[in-house]
């Protein structure tokens, strides 16, 4: 049997290395680890915001530049206004200063950018990131062109790291530091809000995420990564000036991120490896080649973008991962207490009232003056022939989308016009039609994803493995949820790679970890096999037994009638028909409408 | 500020507007028909203004062995694939033959050709020919092969081929920027203002290609089936449109656009090798004031920038960079709060 070895192993023998290489390495090669770490950390950056966000920023150089001059002013300058007097002189306030600054600038590039969507949100990096640098080059206090010298070391207890074998120990703690908690937060409550945000942002809405504070979250994270390395870099370099943080350098973290690997931590690691190195080598070796002076690298580096790109999309993670003998971990649920539960409302209450709702789109009238209401312990289902308006009336009731007129009551309160993650927060869940789930994702984070309003701790707290107790049992929730609908022996499997009836049932069990009092699901039952139809009829009874009010949307006609409580058949916009089951099939305008007219 | 300088600088802006207005055109097109943002137009820009300035010195541009060279890589990429196909013997190399007719003849007039004798008109006409089919087969070799990748995807390809051509530039014209002679050395005196002939040619060759496109897609039926790519790209293809032809042709049309540019303003400002990718994005920032998407909003927010960076160049000379590429933010927030509720990207 090949040797292999678990991921502890793996990490210590990386950790010794680290710590052994500035003892063996010639000063050339201590120098490019240090370059290595410094870009590593804003290639991490980009990891949580683009690779994992689908966030694209060429204009993390400037976030660089920002930590950098910070501690480049604070620590040179003669003579500092009164009011910043105090933190002159200090690399280490310097440091806490230009974080300070860093988050303050992303929050309102952020707040300014962010809520663009799609591709205008990388061209407006690529705007602010072109303004930011030419500050630097025209500002009198930063230098200008020619930038700043004289920057002293960093000391550590009196300890001057004044030589590249000194800073390197700094360097790589700040990068493992980074990693660590990167890789924490990402196995965090708050990282499967962020993981969801790339391709998940309208499931994630209805599972309660505040999906634009993700957003945020990992933007201003991503820029405090940039900012500390720059600091290091000035520290590094002692001098400063415009030329590393414009926006060709922005383009090039981004490469580092791509060729690594944007979905994965050690990716940004391997990236910044790759592409500094092979800058290093082609700058020896291109110039003798073209026989002149000049940055042909970038010449490789484009073309070898456009080749990763086409050929690998994952990166050189990916194949680097393949050759590290690891062993698989067994992965277990933890063991942990049950979460609170919600009081569930008086069977018989009404939970759910639409009144006169009305969806117009330009000319066309979606819903048209529908009522409906929707009771505790109680299954009513919402049938209609195709385009009849059911799935537009079930965007409005859960808050995805919003009436023209109307309202909508949620357990005697007014719901209309709030977004769906401040309905999720009143006891409402649903599943989609499309079913909308992560499919990298295990079953068992994408449920967990359902519970994500039941826990509370933060992004500091995952990032440094303080909310454990809270996690253990959000996860223990959710795997209580899955072996309610009958996914146990799934658990660990990719979502994708589920059935398309069963990524539905994940869906089911998805709600059911919110602790709902109102479950809408849009055709659940499409795409079971008889078997487990009849196991989603069973589990809805028992849920409808507890009290639970359930709204679904069903083509199935064998499988609503024998199931629920009460019928309401929509064609055209309209209520054409509510009743009983047995009602409503023998119901002349209900007939009309589903078998055409009888004449 | 007196008037007289107020019309001078209203006057540089108008140039520098109808540049932006062309490069903003291309950049729409581009975008609709293909979803390729496209950051490599700079290049074109540059390379047209590089390659007309070798020319005048009488020497062969390195652009036509970059045409060869790209050319050839179409070829063998050409020859693989129908290896794979088994089509080899039958069609295989007849094709790749093809792909490298045209930049054979190419080289064979620049190298034949007296440059340094030429009348200029003939110069553009070369450098047309010689920078222009870069285009079709960037698109051919960099987008080809993803063309339903994500827009994101797209775009970082978009900036990786940028960087390398950037990279190129260096190697093909070197740092130094260059100026190339005027087309025409006639100048007009209206009241205080002296228009230069050339000024009056770079707005004169705007209008007459911005009216020439805009009749080539409303009345021809190429012209036609773009639009309709850029509305429905399978609806286009069950009509017998190929999203691979519309690739090629947007491509065309906006590498011509871009060369085109570049040749007319290189008599008025010094181009350097990397100078075309701040003028792209000064295009940019006016097509995204049209929204990617609206001809007439992206030349009225071509000719804005055109005078903010003129105005901004008296006020404030420093900041003129930051003040036009500050513009796109407030642009871009505007059109982003027209549309709400969250969406899928």
């Amino acid at each position: 049997m090949a040797l292999r070895f678990t991921p502890l192993q793996v990490l210590v023998a990386f950790l010794a290395a680290t710590a052994l290489a500035p003892l063996v390495l010639p000063e050339f090669y201590v120098t490019l680890l240090n370059y290595i770490g410094l870009y590593a950390m804003v290639a991490l950056g980009l990891v949580l915001l683009t690779g994992i966000g689908g966030l694209t920023s060429f204009g993390q150089a400037a976030f660089v530049g920002i930590g950098a001059y910070t501690t480049a002013v604070l620590t040179t300058a003669e003579a500092l206004p009164a009011w910043l007097a105090w933190a002159g002189g200090s690399p280490w306030l310097a440091l806490a200063v230009g974080l300070v600054i860093t988050a303050l600038v992303a929050l309102l590039v952020g707040s300014l950018t962010l809520r663009l969507s799609g591709h205008y949100l990388p061209l407006g990096t690529i705007a602010w990131g072109i303004s930011l640098y030419f500050l630097f080059g025209t500002m009198e206090t930063l230098g200008g062109h020619t930038g700043l010298t004289g920057i002293p070391p960093i000391a550590i207890f009196g300890w001057e790291l004044d030589e590249g074998r000194e800073i390197y120990y700094l360097i790589w703690a700040f990068l493992l530091c980074a990693m660590f908690t990167t890789r924490n937060l990402l196995d965090s409550r708050e990282g499967r809000a962020i993981r969801a945000l790339n391709g998940g942002m309208v499931m994630g809405e209805a599972m309660g995420i505040n999906t634009s504070r993700s957003r945020m979250v990992i933007f201003v994270i991503a820029a405090l990564h940039a900012a500390a390395s720059g600091w290091l870099y000035a520290h590094m370099q002692r001098f400063v000036n415009p030329t590393p943080f414009g926006l060709h350098i922005g383009i090039e973290y981004l490469f580092m991120a791509v060729v690594g690997g944007a979905g994965q931590v050690w990716g940004a690691l391997v990236g910044a490896g790759v592409i500094t190195v092979m800058k290093q080598w082609l700058q020896d070796w291109l110039p003798r080649f073209f026989g002149a002076a000049g940055n042909f690298e970038v010449i490789v580096f484009g073309v070898m973008m456009v080749l990763i790109l086409h050929r690998a999309r994952e990166g050189l993670w990916a194949l680097v991962a393949r050759l590290v003998p690891l062993r698989r971990a067994e992965r277990q649920v933890p063991v942990a207490d049950a979460l609170e539960r919600k009081a569930m409302p008086d069977r018989g209450e009404v939970i759910l009232e639409a009144r006169d709702v009305t969806r117009r789109f330009g000319g066309l009238v979606a819903n048209d003056g529908m009522n409906l209401e929707v009771r505790a312990g109680e299954i009513l289902a919402l049938i209609g022939p195709n385009g009849a308006g059911k799935s537009t009336m079930f965007n409005q009731l859960s808050g995805v989308d919003t009436p023209t007129s109307g309202e909508i009551l949620f357990r005697g309160r007014k719901v209309t016009g709030m977004a769906s993650r401040e309905i999720a927060r009143l006891g409402m869940s649903r599943s989609f039609q499309h079913v909308k789930l992560l499919p990298a994702m295990t079953v068992l984070e994408n449920v967990a994803i359902g519970a994500h309003l039941r826990g509370g701790k933060g992004v500091l707290p995952s990032a440094w493995r303080l909310e454990r107790d809270e996690e253990n049992r959000l996860l223990a929730e959710a795997a209580r949820q899955i072996e309610r609908v009958g996914l146990a022996a799934h658990t660990f499997d990719e979502a994708g790679s589920l059935a398309l009836g069963q990524q539905r049932i994940l869906e089911i069990a998805r709600g059911l970890a919110s602790d709902p009092c109102l479950l809408l699901l849009d055709e659940p039952a499409a795409g079971l096999r008889l078997k487990e139809k009849q196991a989603l009829g069973d589990l809805l009874k028992k849920l409808r037994g507890e009290g639970m009010a359930i709204l679904l949307v069903e083509h199935d006609m064998d499988f609503v009638m024998g199931l629920v409580d009460r019928v309401v058949v929509m064609e055209f916009g309209r209520k054409i028909a509510e009743g009983l089951p047995d009602e409503v099939q023998r119901n002349p305008a209900v007939l009309e409408a589903y078998l055409g007219g009888a004449e | 500020m007196d008037f007289q300088i107020a019309l001078f600088l209203a006057q540089d802006g108008i140039t520098g507007g109808a540049i932006y207005a062309l490069l903003a055109l291309a950049l729409v097109l581009v975008f609709s028909v293909t979803r390729v943002i496209f950051i490599p137009q700079g290049e074109f820009v540059a390379f047209g203004a590089l390659t007309m300035a070798t020319l005048q010195a009488g020497q062969t541009p390195a652009t036509v062995w970059l045409l060869l060279g790209a050319s050839a890589v179409a070829a063998v990429i050409e020859l693989w694939r129908q290896g794979r196909r088994g089509s080899l013997a039958t069609t295989g190399w007849r094709d790749a033959a093809k792909l490298l007719l045209y930049p054979a003849a190419v080289v064979a007039l620049t190298l034949a050709l007296p440059l340094a004798d030429l009348p200029n008109i003939v110069r553009v006409a070369l450098t047309l020919a010689i920078v222009v089919p870069l285009a079709p087969l960037m698109y051919r070799l960099a987008f080809q092969p993803i063309a339903e990748a994500p827009v994101l995807v797209l775009l970082i390809v978009a900036v990786a081929v940028h960087v390398a051509l950037v990279g190129m530039g260096l190697v093909f014209f070197g740092a130094e920027g260059t100026r190339t002679e005027a087309f025409s050395d006639a100048s007009i005196a209206i009241g205080p203002l002296d228009i230069s002939g050339q000024q009056i040619w770079v707005v004169a060759a705007s209008a007459a290609l911005i009216l020439a496109l805009w009749r080539f897609f409303s009345a021809t039926l190429y012209g036609k089936a773009l639009r309709a790519t850029a509305v429905n790209r399978n609806g286009a293809r069950l009509m017998g449109f190929s999203p691979v032809f519309a690739g090629k042709l947007t491509f065309l049309l906006a590498g011509l656009i871009g060369t085109l540019s570049g040749v007319l303003i290189a008599p008025i400002t010094t181009i350097y090798y990397d100078t075309g990718f701040l003028i792209g994005l000064k295009g940019f920032v006016a097509a995204i004031i049209g929204g990617l998407g609206s001809f007439p909003l992206a030349a009225a927010g071509a000719l804005l920038v055109g005078l903010l960076e003129s105005f901004a160049s008296f006020w404030a000379s420093a900041y003129k960079e930051v003040i036009v590429f500050t513009l796109i933010i407030p642009v871009l927030l505007w059109r982003s709060l027209t549309s709400h509720h969250v969406e899928e990207e």
